[in-house]
């Protein structure tokens, strides 16, 4: 352990910052970076290369190359440039890249170079060029700076919402700005430039001239200008090689540092970690690489090759040609352990547990001194911490080794820390192998999130150590493994050389019925490739019959999705299908559709009847259902139609319609409404008052209360009133009138065909006993008893059941004696009873 | 008077829960919105209200979208600006956001789900009340309302345990079934492992027995219905019963301890009881006369209140068997009532069919004699053609020609056919199995719908013993059979096949009667054979009326579950009787 921090360099006296190799990059670069355009994603994410970008011939040989790298320079895509001149690369929080053509077209590539989409910054860009363009990240995003030939600056702060913003002009701007850069204060992106000894702040209202505070004088020109990863902190190179640095909102300097170099330098990049006090900037030159902070000296390191920096959360990438570094500031724990002649509990843990390996008595010494002291707890926790930081798996085992050492001298040591920063280990150390390449360190990785990390390892098509991951860590089935699949089978159906039998069964065999994929999600992706039936075969695994119909409709198979809808039994969903189909289809191929389908049939019908009464008529016509028909315009003869002759007409139409459907006897009916409705109508001319719409039978009713017995006869002959009816008829309106005499009369008219019990009992509804009476003498034997008894004679009754010998008669009048009055009455009956008996 | 339950009955699972559900949930719902301020019905007509927000809580029916379109755009017209909600129970159709967007108002309103679809009316009555329900799948062929039912079916197991058994008949409760059936897969887990609290389930389709619902109810709750209506649960006694001049709404259900002893009684029994009530009531208030002053002061804080209170009920209850007796004596009930049986029988039917005639021409009832041809159909399998056309004539001639609308609903809903001559099952199916080759496929649905329109009642009733033979008087006061329902003079058909196939726990046996019900492919049984049902809950049977179900049927089977140790719990689409059926059916000018 000697030499463990033989490559640490203190800055100042507090910290230390230390750079190690991450990979030898296997990239077999034939240009220089420096001829590059070059863009690096943050969180060890890929890098881009565009060659040969200024070329401007059109010969095939020379023109730009557009690499794509993983950040250990294994090739992921190469593609040839065949659009406009490039100015700047970048990638998003999404890992696209995002290329800013000169004509302000921003291009957007796939990690894998496939074309995504395009979007352009805007006419104003676009006629005075793009000078120069940043890609820059915010909370809500990735945006785009732009600087144009006029030295106007034009910005979107994400974009995924396009949203183009122009700043407003620099008075006096003449010239491009040395150097500039995007800031990101209050949520809003600003831009900070530097023209000349000047500084202006550009939001979206204003320009603002500002000046850094305690600068020092003799400035004349800002050469370079860097803004930490999280926006907190400024550094500005100047020309006298003095560096000012200080909070990004220029109020306050934190430090400076006069490197004494007059060169500008080629890159200045933040190099802090988040909750640390130290604050550095690196600078780097063709060949050197500086240090600074608050310190008076700087750490220098020499570059032996064209070098590029790529700031991270919690440190600084170097990539060269061959190399690919990681420089940071030591973190506290670490340092606490391993500083040389540290009495930290960590390093005496470390030691001890180097000790007890060793069978040492020692290891106990160093274990008395910790516990002496009380801090064990902070001992383990040191190391688990320190174990986290550390890149190479060697050294994380050996202070793992010793935290789970510490921990069994402690009773109650949660054992959470320990468990999560294991299991958080092995996935970083997966994720930083070489073949996979995401070089993240523990806080980046805290910060990105493991979700975020499965996202990147699927956009990279490394599904099965994306499944591994979420298996080893439990993750429930929906957010992980579930969702790995579901990507998976979405790339797989890209895949044009495979038929599409295979692809379903392939993807069948793997999902099987795993919860949260939806095949339907599959086949809509197949579907966006242009592969139709293999999205039709993949509908076919999915299990809910309602998720495959708006796809289906997409596809333009309706009359499938019909038949889906209808079996998923949902009712929305066939009303969905049809209104497409209606729209789809023309009238007739519609109908068609509808007719072999009953279910559906009957739900547009519904709709039809409340909304389109006329489609509904063509339904009917279009299926020759010539009975609906009739019934349509029967409704339509009171419903709709107004007018005596309109409702005649839609009569007409009714009965023509009937005699089609061979239904006679409604034609008949119809026919003869037609006949009643005119004479109604005549009648209301003639005699006025209200028959329009009354029944046969109550127009008949109304005559005769009206006294038009003549025409009541006539209408009854016409329409063949049988005489049950008419005498019911006659009978009802005679005693509502209370023409008693009237009554009489119709009574002797000819033999009453409903017998003469009715007489009597409508005499009593109007309580008229004397009218009744002289109808009860008339009323047939067998209901005479009752006829006696309604008019009130029980006497007369018992009587006439004695004769009759009726029982049932004579226990109907017996239960209508009243005690008091009809006490001989009920006497007379017992003993008929008793003397029937005895016969 | 009133049957106790046996000792053993099972208890019944607690209902309440729903309405609480319902309850918080449309909570929820309104106080989204601000304070509500007043209720209106939904009318096409202008809203009075000023409020600065106007919330609708309407069925999912076009005409109530057309109401509120009206009632948006008069509110654009006159320049106010308003905001709106409408909240759609028990769940929204597309159809009705097509309406909305139609009507050009979709961007106006705002739309929200109350899913209250179960209403408990009673401890062991749950109603969706959908009575278009009917209407929209028996008549209409319109499949909406299924949903809904396999909803509510899956929120029952959800809370009380899936169903260890299941049975149904009829197409609908297929369908019911089988949505409600991949409701329950695709949610997994948990309501797997409950304990089912419901042992067996059991769907029936109405059409399998119009005949039941047709018939005049002379059960106590039944007739109440038929008399004065029952509207969700509760019932509004005009001036006529309360004797005062003051109507008044009572509800009826168990809560109501004179009602619960007599709801499920003949009608004859009824006043005997409720006067020996009476009798018992003056007797318990007379006590107070010998009491000092201690034994008058427990009198007063302890029974007082009670018996006052049934003293109230008591009174409404002879009340309203008062005005029914005098309903029911006026209009020859017992002739009616005589038809009906002479109907159910199927004798006499000359004489019926003049009754019937006679009735239409004295313009008694448009209902009543729409009730009694549909009876009279479904018991002969159709009309003879002569009366079919001469019954009719006669019908339009009392009640207007727009009834010829009517009488093409009856027979597509197979309430009211016609004979065709030498048309029997054989010959239908072989007209059927014809069509099948021809390729009209709509044709085919018509003729198969023709075909389960064959009521074959007549044979059915044998088969199943539905008339009773009686030896002597049927004793209401002592109930045999489920025909007491019927004065003893038939077993309501759907109740009797529920017995049947409980007893059998299959429909094993009864192939007959179900080829004969025209339901043979509608006929299922699932047994999933729960080990970790108990024995009471076993014991527990829901049924499910998809098309309603009438009292009548509700007392009969609580009379079955009496006798055998059961105890029945009803779901249905609404409770219904013959006149809300038949007032389904009738066209009338709007």
């Amino acid at each position: 352990m000697d030499c463990y921090t033989a490559n640490w360099n203190p800055l100042g006296d507090s910290a230390f910052y230390r750079k190690y190799e991450l990979y030898s990059m296997d990239w077999d670069l034939k240009e220089e970076l420096r001829d590059c355009l070059v863009a690096a994603a943050p969180y060890g994410g890929p890098i881009a290369l565009l060659r040969n970008p200024w070329r401007k011939e059109k010969a095939a040989s020379v023109r730009p190359v557009l690499d794509i790298y993983s950040a250990s320079g294994m090739p992921l895509a190469s593609l040839l440039w065949k659009s406009g001149p490039v100015v700047s690369l970048g990638w998003s929080a999404e890992e696209e890249l995002l290329c800013v053509q000169e004509d302000g077209a921003v291009l957007v590539y796939g990690l894998h170079g496939d074309f995504r989409r395009h979007f352009s910054m805007g006419n104003e860009v676009l006629q005075n060029r793009v000078l120069d363009a940043r890609i820059f990240h915010t909370e809500f995003g990735s945006g785009v700076a732009i600087l144009t030939g006029a030295h106007r600056f034009t910005l979107s702060a994400n974009v995924g919402d396009l949203k183009l913003r122009r700043m407003p002009e620099v008075p006096g701007l003449q010239s491009a700005p040395s150097c500039w850069t995007t800031l990101c204060q209050d949520r809003v992106a600003h831009i900070l430039l530097a023209v000349g000894p000047d500084l202006y702040l550009l939001d979206h209202a204003a320009c603002s001239a500002v000046t850094p505070p305690g600068l020092a004088p003799g400035v004349s020109s800002f050469l370079q200008m860097a803004v930490s990863f999280t926006y907190r902190h400024l550094a500005l190179f100047t020309d006298t090689g003095y560096i000012w640095m200080g909070t990004a909102s220029l109020k306050e300097k934190l430090c400076e540092f006069n490197c004494n170099i007059r060169a500008p330098p080629k890159q200045m990049v933040w190099c802090s970690r988040p909750r640390s006090k130290e604050r550095a900037v690196v600078v780097a030159w063709e060949r050197r690489l500086m240090v600074v902070g608050d310190a008076p000296e700087s750490i220098q390191f020499v570059l032996d090759e064209d070098s590029y920096l790529v700031p991270e959360l919690d440190g600084v990438r170097i990539f060269s040609r061959s190399t690919h570094e990681f420089l940071h500031e030591v973190p506290a724990a670490s340092e606490e352990i391993f500083k040389i002649a540290s009495m930290a509990p960590g390093a005496l843990l470390l030691e001890a547990q180097k000790e007890y390996e060793k069978e040492s008595q020692k290891a106990d010494e160093y274990l008395r001194e910790i516990q002496e002291l009380g801090q064990l707890t902070q001992a383990v926790q040191q190391c688990i911490e320190a174990a986290g930081h550390e890149h190479q798996p060697d050294m994380q085992k050996s202070l793992l080794r010793a935290a789970s050492f510490g921990k069994c001298f402690l009773d109650r040591f949660p054992p959470d820390s320990f468990v999560c920063m294991c299991q958080d280990l092995r996935v970083l150390n997966a994720v930083r192998d070489y073949h996979i390449g995401i070089p993240l360190t523990y806080s980046q990785y805290k910060q990105l999130t493991i979700q975020v990390l499965l996202d990147r390892l699927v956009l990279r098509r490394l599904y099965p150590l994306a499944i591994q991951i979420c298996e080893y860590l439990r993750l429930p089935e929906v957010q992980g493994v579930s969702r790995i699949l579901a990507h998976w089978a979405c790339y797989k159906v890209q895949q044009k050389d495979v038929s599409d039998e295979d692809v379903a069964r392939a993807i069948n065999q793997k999902l099987g019925d795993t919860p949260g994929v939806s095949y339907s999600d599959i086949a809509a992706r197949a579907y966006g490739c242009g592969r139709t039936e293999l999205a039709i075969k993949l509908l076919e695994y999915e299990p809910r019959s309602g998720e495959q119909v708006p796809l289906l409709l997409k596809m333009k198979r309706s009359k499938l999705a019909l038949s889906k809808a209808i079996e998923s039994g949902d009712t929305d969903l066939v009303f969905t299908v049809l209104l497409h189909l209606k729209n789809e289809l023309n009238r007739g191929d519609f109908f068609m559709t509808l007719r072999n389908q009953p279910m559906a049939l009957s739900l547009y019908r519904q709709f039809c009847k409340h909304q389109e009464l006329e489609t509904l008529k063509d339904l009917y016509n279009q299926d020759d259902n010539h009975q609906e028909l009739g019934s349509f315009h029967i409704r339509a003869s009171y419903a709709t139609e107004e007018r005596i002759e309109g409702r005649v007409a839609a009569l007409q139409t009714a009965a023509d319609a009937f005699y089609k459907a061979k239904n006679e006897f409604a034609a008949k009916a119809t026919e003869d409404q037609m006949r009643l409705l005119r004479l109604q109508r005549r009648l209301e001319d003639e005699l006025g008052g209200q028959f329009l719409d009354l029944s046969l039978h109550d127009t008949v009713t109304t005559l005769i209360l009206g006294g038009h017995n003549k025409r009541a006869e006539q209408l009854a002959r016409d329409f063949r009133i049988p005489d049950k009816r008419l005498w019911w008829l006659k009978l009802t309106a005679l005693a509502d009138l209370e023409d008693w005499e009237e009554l009489e009369k119709f009574s002797k008219s000819k033999k009453s065909p409903i017998g003469y019990l009715p007489f009597v009992e409508i005499c009593m509804k109007q309580h008229n006993k004397y009218e009744a009476k002289k109808y009860a003498s008339r009323v047939g034997p067998e209901q005479k008893v009752k006829a006696l008894l309604l008019v009130g004679d029980v006497a007369q009754a018992a009587d006439v059941a004695i004769e009759h010998r009726n029982e049932a008669e004579l226990s109907l009048v017996l239960s209508h004696c009243t005690g008091a009055t009809d006490g001989a009455t009920a006497d007379k009956i017992q003993r008929a009873r008793a003397q029937a008996q005895k016969k | 008077m009133a049957f106790p339950h046996r000792p053993d009955a099972p208890e019944l699972p607690d209902f309440s829960m729903l309405k609480r559900l319902a309850r918080d949930q449309l909570i929820y719902l309104l106080e989204q919105q601000h304070e509500v301020d007043k209720l209106y019905k939904v009318e096409n007509k202008p809203a009075l209200s000023s409020s600065e927000q106007l919330c609708f809580l309407v069925r999912p029916r076009i005409k109530n979208m057309r109401y509120i379109a009206n009632l948006v755009n008069a509110d654009k017209l006159a320049g106010r600006t308003r905001k709106y909600k409408v909240i759609f129970s028990p769940q929204k159709f597309y159809a009705c956001e097509m309406v909305l967007e139609e009507e050009g108002i979709y961007g106006d309103v705002s739309c929200d789900e109350w899913a209250f679809s179960l209403l408990p009316l009673d401890v062991d009555l749950l109603s969706m009340e959908l009575p278009e329900f009917f209407r929209d799948y028996f008549l209409e062929g319109d499949q909406r309302w299924i949903n809904t039912v396999a909803q509510a079916l899956h929120l029952l197991s959800t809370l009380y345990g899936s169903f260890p058994n299941c049975y149904g008949i009829g197409r609908c409760a297929k369908m019911s079934y089988e949505l409600w059936r991949k409701l329950e897969e695709e949610e997994d887990g948990e309501t797997k492992g409950r304990r089912p609290e419901i042992g067996h389930i059991f769907l029936l389709d109405r059409d399998m027995d119009f005949v039941t619902a047709l018939c005049s109810q002379v059960v106590y709750e039944g007739l109440v219905d038929d008399t004065f209506r029952i509207k969700c649960g509760s019932v509004d006694f005009g001036p006529e019963v309360t004797s005062s001049d003051k109507s008044l709404k009572v509800l009826l259900n168990a809560e109501d301890k004179v009602f619960n002893e007599i709801r499920n009684e003949h009608f004859s029994n009824v006043f005997g009881f409720l006067s020996q009530k009476a009798r018992n009531l003056q007797a318990q208030y007379d006590r107070r006369r010998g009491m000092d002053i201690k034994q008058m002061k427990n009198f007063v804080s302890q029974e007082l209140k009670g018996l006052k209170q049934e003293h109230r009920l008591l009174s409404l209850h002879i009340g309203a068997c008062e005005s029914i007796m005098k309903k029911k004596t006026k209009q020859d009930f017992q002739e009616l009532i005589k038809t009906e049986h002479a109907l159910l029988e199927g004798f006499n039917i000359r004489e019926s069919t003049s009754y019937i005639e006679e009735h239409i021409d004295r313009q008694v009832s448009p209902i009543e004699s729409l009730r009694l041809m549909c009876l009279l159909s479904i018991t002969e399998n159709g009309l003879i053609p002569k009366d079919y056309r001469s019954l009719k004539t006669q019908y339009l001639q009392s009640y207007g020609p727009e009834h010829l609308l009517t009488f093409s609903n009856l027979r597509r809903a197979g309430l009211l056919t016609e004979q065709a001559p030498g048309d029997t099952l054989t010959a239908v199916e072989s007209k059927v199995s014809k069509l099948v080759t021809d390729k009209a496929a709509g044709k085919i649905t018509d003729a198969f719908s023709s075909l389960a329109k064959r009521s074959n009642f007549r044979a059915i009733s044998k088969k199943l013993n539905l008339i009773p033979r009686v030896d002597g008087e049927y004793d209401l006061k002592v109930p045999r059979d489920m025909a007491y329902v019927f004065s003893g003079a038939y077993v309501p058909l759907s109740c009797r096949i529920i017995e049947q196939v409980l007893e059998r726990r299959s429909w094993q046996g009864l192939d007959e009667v179900v080829r004969l019900l025209n339901c043979s492919e509608f006929a299922f049984t699932d047994m999933t054979k729960d080990d970790r049902a108990s024995s009471e809950s076993l014991r527990l049977i829901l049924v499910v009326f998809l098309g309603g179900c009438t009292f009548s049927e509700i007392s009969a089977l609580r009379f079955l579950g009496r006798e055998k140790g059961y105890r029945f719990i009803f779901l249905t689409t609404a409770v219904t009787n013959s006149a809300r059926l038949m007032e389904a059916m009738s066209e009338v000018k709007a």
